[in-house]
């Protein structure tokens, strides 16, 4: 059986064809990053970072609508501390806090079930934003809610499926040779969205999970795979991850929640890739309408939908560092924990 | 996309759960996953996303197995 | 002092209220030549070449905590700041800012608090303020120390490539033990608050050359580094295996997405040493108060393109940054 220090010496001497791998989740960006994964690789293996990121591939417009509601009499935002420093076109929510907007931090969707039983007479926007690891924890919120008869609260979807953005990058981007799939979000979904992504477009996937031995091995994987012109999806994260996924959690997915087109930053509008609440739980949803955007004056030169899409790396972004930074962010890339610009610029400077 | 850590279940209340990391107790919600008290599983955003399957000391020497499955 | 009372606008408002409060709590707990005079300033006798001034402020919430309080945190804060410098502590002052409403017994446990430490850590609080101000019962504390300078000042452009980096104990217990009561996570976590100065003596008196030391505060070990890294120009290369974290500490960390590199410690210091005397020292602080845990962590070498480098623990190579932005948890 191979053991780590082989594949470690196999990565770094890799003197093959030049293979570009995208990985789709922010939480392996960080975990490679923080391992410092690239040094292990061989020149050949690229690694770009991709739509992995739920406050990164929101659109500007997202935030201006909470925006709105923190400056609305009526109401207060709750937000996980992620989101407050995401730019809009005006302004972010923690701008918008500063200036006597009502905003406050909770760490889970839970919480907010909390604060509307604690103050009945204020009106709560939960910013809803995630991926199918997260949903459910906002449909088990509005269980909840229901089930306690919780009426001051609503929920600000912008919440995603990843496979189509998947399925996207493989028809728009096609020289990514290789995936390492979201092993949290196969926790919930299962593996099926990825063996039609590699039958459809004879690319590998392997699903992997967040230590760097983990990841190195779905690198090892992925180049096997690849060298061998082999395109088959390997379920890594065996611990986690099963063949068919949380069903229980895909049902109460499916009980609130249901499919639509959604806009993705540096994608644009992709069919069947967001989640909004369904018709009969309309009055615990808030949905803003689905439009094309661009990008305003104010962040003017961002690049985050390159980033986002693997076209370019951070630091080739004339404002990484220079006009955009942790402090002043002018894209979300930069701003979330998740987002690729941030993850860099705290490893790297 | 997803902080998510792997705890042990010390005790079960219906929906809830408290479930230990390390001598860090959290309640979390169980009612998607299939537990009993003793069992390990991934908590993301306030609830359980799923059981653990197999022993986390030996994830390891799992993980190298499934790769020679695979390849 | 009665049962439940709280301080009022009075209570600062210099009369008789405000003499009571002194007499009856801080006073009664701060006694010493100096402040027993009850005059406008403390006039000390000084003898040393060069004296060390420092000032802090301490404002966390809760003030009690596991571990310690707001009052055992500002005199060893202030007393460790000292201490890092090559210092003897030997005064403080205390100022305090008490908002209405905050209970008196509370008070006089900080005060209480605050004396003990001052009294293990052998210096005297010499001059003190107390003033109350509109609000909802918190409280504020500043501490100013003098320590005296009987030796070469530690400096950090002493650090020299080759030097080795000592870490007195397990980095993140206090930011950890001041998070667990905010985010409702219960564990046994506890804060490190205490003041170090035994095991600096230790050093001292086995003629160790300090080249340069700091404690590990706000902003964390990687900040620290980062600082030092700048101001000596060399390059700091950290081994991550080597970072003593205990296991509580980490998972809590991993529940909320932090890094103990980053969190801030009230009771640990950082040391640099050449390489020779590097075991020597690991040992003296090993077996001094608080440093049963202290391991070699980093070495220095000559400037590369970036102030600190880690060894990660699978043997990959990356940058450690300094803090950016406020270090909230995060979740998603």
């Amino acid at each position: 059986m191979i053991n780590l220090e082989e594949i470690k010496s196999f990565l770094l001497d890799y003197s093959g064809p030049e293979i570009k791998l995208m990985e789709v989740c922010g939480t392996h960006t960080s975990t490679i990053v923080k391992s410092g994964i690239r040094s292990l690789l061989s020149k050949n293996i690229k690694l770009v970072s991709g739509p992995g990121c739920p406050v990164c591939v929101t659109g500007s417009r997202y935030i201006d609508e909470a925006v709105k509601f923190a400056f609305s009499k009526d109401y207060t935002v709750l937000s996980f501390g992620d989101l407050l420093r995401v730019p809009g076109n005006e302004m972010s929510l923690s701008e918008a806090k500063a200036l006597g907007g009502s905003v406050e931090i909770v760490y889970s969707p839970m919480e907010a079930a909390e604060k509307a039983i604690n103050n009945p007479e204020k009106n709560y926007v939960l910013a809803a934003v995630g991926f199918e690891t997260t949903i459910p924890a906002y449909a088990l919120l509005l269980d909840n809610l229901i089930e306690c008869k919780i009426s001051n609260v609503k929920l600000l979807t912008s919440l995603k499926s990843i496979g189509p953005a998947l399925d996207w990058l493989c028809e728009n981007e096609s020289d990514i040779d290789g995936f390492i799939a979201p092993g949290h979000v196969a926790s919930v979904t299962g593996v099926s969205v990825y063996r039609l992504l590699a039958e459809k477009y004879r690319k590998p996937f392997t699903v992997a999970g967040f230590e760097a031995e983990h990841i190195l091995v779905a690198i090892y994987d992925l180049v096997m795979q690849i060298v061998k012109g082999r395109y088959e999806v390997h379920n890594l994260y065996k611990s986690i991850v099963s063949d068919k996924g949380n069903e229980k959690a895909m049902e109460i997915i499916g009980k609130y929640f249901e499919l639509s087109s959604a806009y993705w930053r540096g994608m644009g509008i992709i069919d069947s890739s967001g989640y909004t609440v369904r018709e009969n739980y309309r009055d615990y949803g808030i949905e803003i309408p689905v439009r094309e955007e661009e990008i305003s004056n104010k962040s003017k030169g961002c690049r985050c939908g390159e980033v986002i899409t693997g076209k370019i790396e951070p630091y080739e972004c004339a404002l990484f560092g220079k006009g955009c930074s942790s402090t002043n962010p002018v894209g979300p890339c930069m701003v979330s924990h998740e987002g690729t610009c941030g993850i860099y610029y705290s490893m790297y400077g | 996309m997803c902080v998510a850590v792997p705890g042990k279940v010390i005790e079960l209340n219906g929906k809830m759960g408290k479930v230990d990391f390390n001598g860090n107790v959290v309640e979390v919600n169980v009612s998607l996953v299939d537990v009993e008290v003793g069992s390990y599983v991934l908590v993301h955003a306030g609830y359980a996303v799923e059981v653990v399957k197999r022993e986390l000391a030996e994830e390891l020497s799992n993980l190298f197995a499934d790769l020679e499955d695979v390849l | 002092m009665g049962n439940s009372q709280k301080i009022t606008m009075v209570h600062g408002s210099g009369g008789s209220a405000t003499r009571k409060l002194i007499q009856d709590l801080f006073h009664k707990y701060f006694q010493n030549d100096a402040l027993d005079k009850m005059e406008d300033a403390a006039v000390l006798d000084i003898s040393s070449e060069k004296i060390a001034y420092t000032t802090d402020s301490f404002v966390v919430t809760p003030i009690f905590f596991q571990g310690g309080d707001i009052g055992k945190l500002a005199v060893c804060g202030t007393l460790n700041d000292l201490l890092v410098m090559g210092a003897e502590p030997k005064y403080l002052s205390a100022g305090f800012i008490l908002e209405e409403g905050m209970d008196i017994r509370d008070l006089e446990e900080i005060i209480k608090s605050m004396a003990l430490t001052a009294e293990e850590s052998g210096v005297k609080i010499v001059a003190g303020d107390t003033k109350v101000i509109e609000g909802s019962g918190g409280i504020y504390i500043n501490t100013s120390g003098i320590g005296l300078i009987n030796h070469k000042p530690f400096h950090t452009s002493n650090v020299k490539p080759g030097d080795a980096v000592i870490v007195s104990g397990p980095l993140g217990n206090h930011h950890a033990c001041i998070l667990s009561h905010r985010m409702n996570i219960k564990n046994a976590i506890s804060s490190d608050c205490a003041y170090l100065g035994e095991m600096v003596q230790n050093l001292i008196k086995a003629n160790i050359e300090i080249k340069a030391m700091r404690d590990v505060t706000r902003g964390g070990l990687a900040t620290v580094l980062n600082e030092i890294a700048e101001s000596s120009n060399t390059t700091i290369n950290l081994t991550e295996s080597s970072i003593p974290v205990d296991p509580e500490v980490k998972s809590f960390c991993d529940i909320l997405g932090l890094d103990p590199l980053y969190m801030a410690n009230e009771g640990k210091i950082v040391c640099f040493v050449s390489r020779e005397d590097a075991e020597k020292a690991l040992s003296i602080i090993k077996n001094s108060r608080f440093g049963e845990k202290a391991a070699i962590i980093a070495e220095v070498s000559e400037r590369e393109n970036v102030p600190v480098t880690v060894t990660t623990r699978i043997g990959g190579k990356r940058i450690l940054n300094v803090l950016q932005g406020e270090g909230l948890p995060r979740i998603c």
